[in-house]
């Protein structure tokens, strides 16, 4: 017990809980931005890995670490068109769709990956984000911008959510598109942008990994992250304050999870620890199941004209 | 843009659409041929020699596409009912986990039962085990209305990180030199070899005889009236005297069993053991062989033909061409795409305006 309060005591130890909370808090903006439209995006696992790799390539071609996340967001927004055009205009299966282009998203990054190193045995390297030592705060100091986009952008899409015309809109053809329709809004084009300025803040998260977190482009590094991002935004209601407050708390098992990993005498064997975050979002589920109050026409396709 | 639905669909229409489709498919991935900087008439012809030129050939692929076939029934079936089982991996998992479990050389001897009887025991435990781990997230999704799409996603992970345990504990094989792999199992529990000298072996009797089973209870059978009712609408269904959640638990059961099956069959016909990279995804591409096939059962044997063609046709395209095997997970994800669009425009006609 004192070894889980020297860990709790540990300022490294909340440096990495909100590292590893970054890249969820960005997927989690991102799948809420799609849902409170009224629409699944199940594409996110490969959204995050193709923003991971395109992000990363740009900076190993060349480009600032700026230019890199916007590549990374440029990327996802072109997958979050796709999946717009399928589920939007022609009003496909939402589920099968997001599946599609997880699919074809990961194998084209690895694909890639394979044509730009055929011969590589240890990844290549970039430089990634430094430290913000400047900043002056705790814990803050010891994390990259992006972490700090992911803090800022959190209060900015709530109030864009709650508070502005088009979060409104946003809000309505999630609920009700015939009511939305009724008041002059085009659902496709509400639902079109939200897809894909969600798809971004995906593909932004997935620049986290390869630009922040880590400095080279892994097969596999996403490894569930996304879908971790489709849970939490149940377990958040769909408000970006709780989806902040979702992704620490699960970051913070996971960083739990790992410290006791490394404690030396663990007592269970490393795989149990490393089953820790997908439990807890499975049991994260069924907690809030009673009273999740999805978006009412979440998964609903909705051609005009049509009942 | 507006979708206004024809009023009647041309069989060949319906037959064409997918054929175009994949046609479209392999022309856009051309690109991606030319960027790794080979000639696509070459890498296609070696991708279809390799996967369907030869008997050696033919006998590859009819062996990679057991696996497909029988993941590609679990989806028809789930998402028939409009159950959407993505945890197609785990429950494959589990059911190798199983088989190896009543069938396994645990301290160089297994169970001392007439091997027939070992085998039926054998099919039937890697079944359950699949069809329980589905249990859980169709009852989830049933009384609590839980999104089964995330918890079977989630728990494909957690089953990976079980079987890892397994293989470094109590079904580690002490002979396998530290190498994480599970103990052979007994010699007379494996399937028998359909073609000698190659790998194609009676499983692919077993994901043909479930097919045809499946399409049978399907369109024949009570259930199958149900869970066609519960999938295209669950309330209608449930006011017509329709017990949805005893129909869900069932397909759940069902879908679960068959994805269970499939890693009880992979084991028995062509690993004898278990290891942690036995399936290279075949659950989640059991879902694009179920869309690909129109959630037809007879059509995922052909399907999952055709896929595993694909990836057989690439691996060894690509050890002549160096254009990566990734190619073949593009091709098929991006068929799956290009045939539901193609899919869609038989039964709708865009207008613009």
């Amino acid at each position: 017990m004192t070894e889980f309060f020297d860990i709790l005591a540990n300022q490294a130890f909340w440096v990495a809980v909100l590292r590893i909370a970054t890249p969820l808090i960005l997927g989690t903006l991102g799948v809420l931005l799609c849902e409170r439209a009224g629409v699944l995006n199940l594409g996110i696992e490969g959204i995050m890995v193709a923003g991971a790799f395109s992000g990363w390539l740009a900076v190993y071609l060349g480009a600032p670490l700026g230019m890199g996340v916007l590549v990374a967001a440029l990327t996802g927004a072109a997958f979050g068109l796709l999946h717009a055009f399928l589920t939007v205009a022609l009003a496909l299966s939402q589920h099968v769709s997001g599946l599609g282009i997880t699919l074809l998203a990961t194998s084209l990054s690895y694909y890639g990956y394979r044509v730009s190193f055929p011969k590589v045995t240890t990844p290549p390297t970039i430089t990634p984000f430094g430290e913000m030592s400047w900043i002056g705060l705790p814990i803050l100091a010891q994390q990259t911008l992006l972490t700090l986009l992911a803090l800022v952008l959190v209060p900015l899409i709530g109030y864009a959510l709650y508070r502005t015309p088009v979060g409104l809109a946003l809000r309505m053809v999630g609920e009700n598109p015939q009511a939305a329709e009724g008041q002059g809004v085009s659902v496709a084009a509400v639902r079109t942008g939200a897809i894909v300025a969600g798809s971004s803040l995906m593909g932004v998260a997935g620049s986290f990994l390869t630009l922040s977190a880590f400095n080279a482009f892994f097969f596999n590094m996403v490894n569930g992250r996304g879908w971790i991002c489709v849970a939490l935004v149940v377990f958040a209601s769909w408000r970006p304050g709780k989806a902040l407050a979702g992704a620490l708390l699960f970051a913070f098992f996971d960083a739990l999870q790992l410290r006791l990993q490394q404690s030396g005498d663990a007592l269970l064997p490393y795989q149990m620890y490393l089953m820790l975050p997908y439990v807890l979002s499975i049991v994260a589920l069924i907690l809030v199941a009673r009273k999740a109050s999805y978006p009412q026409a979440l998964m609903k396709p909705y051609r005009k004209g049509e009942r | 843009m507006r979708l206004e639905k024809r009023h009647q669909t041309s069989a060949a229409a319906l037959l064409l659409a997918p054929i175009g489709a994949v046609l479209f498919t392999l022309a856009v991935s051309s690109l991606l041929v030319l960027w790794a900087g080979a000639p696509v008439g070459q890498t296609y012809g070696l991708l279809l020699q390799g996967g369907f030129g030869s008997v050696f050939a033919l006998s590859e692929t009819l062996t990679r596409a057991i696996p497909l076939m029988l993941t590609g029934l679990a989806a028809t079936v789930a998402f028939k009912a409009r159950l959407f089982n993505i945890g197609a991996e785990g429950q494959l998992y589990v059911g190798a986990l199983a088989a190896i479990a009543v069938g396994g050389l645990h301290g160089g001897t297994g169970f001392a039962l007439p091997p027939a009887l070992l085998f039926v025991l054998m099919m039937l435990a890697a079944a359950l085990a699949g069809a329980l781990l589905l249990l859980g997230p169709a009852l989830m999704k049933a009384k609590l209305g839980v999104d089964e799409v995330v918890t079977t996603l989630l728990l494909n992970f957690i089953v990976l990180l079980l079987v890892s345990w397994m293989l470094d504990g109590p079904m580690k094989d002490p002979t396998a030199m530290g190498w994480p792999q599970s103990v052979a199992l007994m010699g007379e529990l494996e399937l028998s070899k359909l073609i000698p000298q190659t790998r194609v072996h009676s499983g692919l009797l077993w994901g043909v005889a479930l097919a045809v089973g499946l399409w049978v209870l399907m369109k024949y059978t009570l259930l199958g009236f149900d869970i066609r009712a519960v999938g295209a609408n669950a309330r209608a269904a449930a006011f017509a005297g329709v017990k949805v959640t005893r129909t869900v638990v069932l397909v759940a059961m069902l879908s679960g069993a068959l994805a269970g099956l499939a890693g009880a069959i992979e084991v028995a016909g062509r690993t004898s053991y278990l290891t942690l990279d036995m399936s290279p995804g075949y659950g989640y591409s059991g879902i694009v062989i179920a869309m690909l096939a129109a959630l037809h059962p007879l059509g995922v044997v052909a399907a999952s033909v055709f896929v595993a063609g694909v990836l057989v046709g690439a691996d060894s395209m690509s050890r002549a061409m160096g254009v990566p095997t990734y190619i073949a997970d593009v091709i098929v994800a991006a068929s799956l795409i290009s045939v539901l669009v193609a899919t869609l425009l038989t039964q709708y006609r865009p207008r613009w305006r």
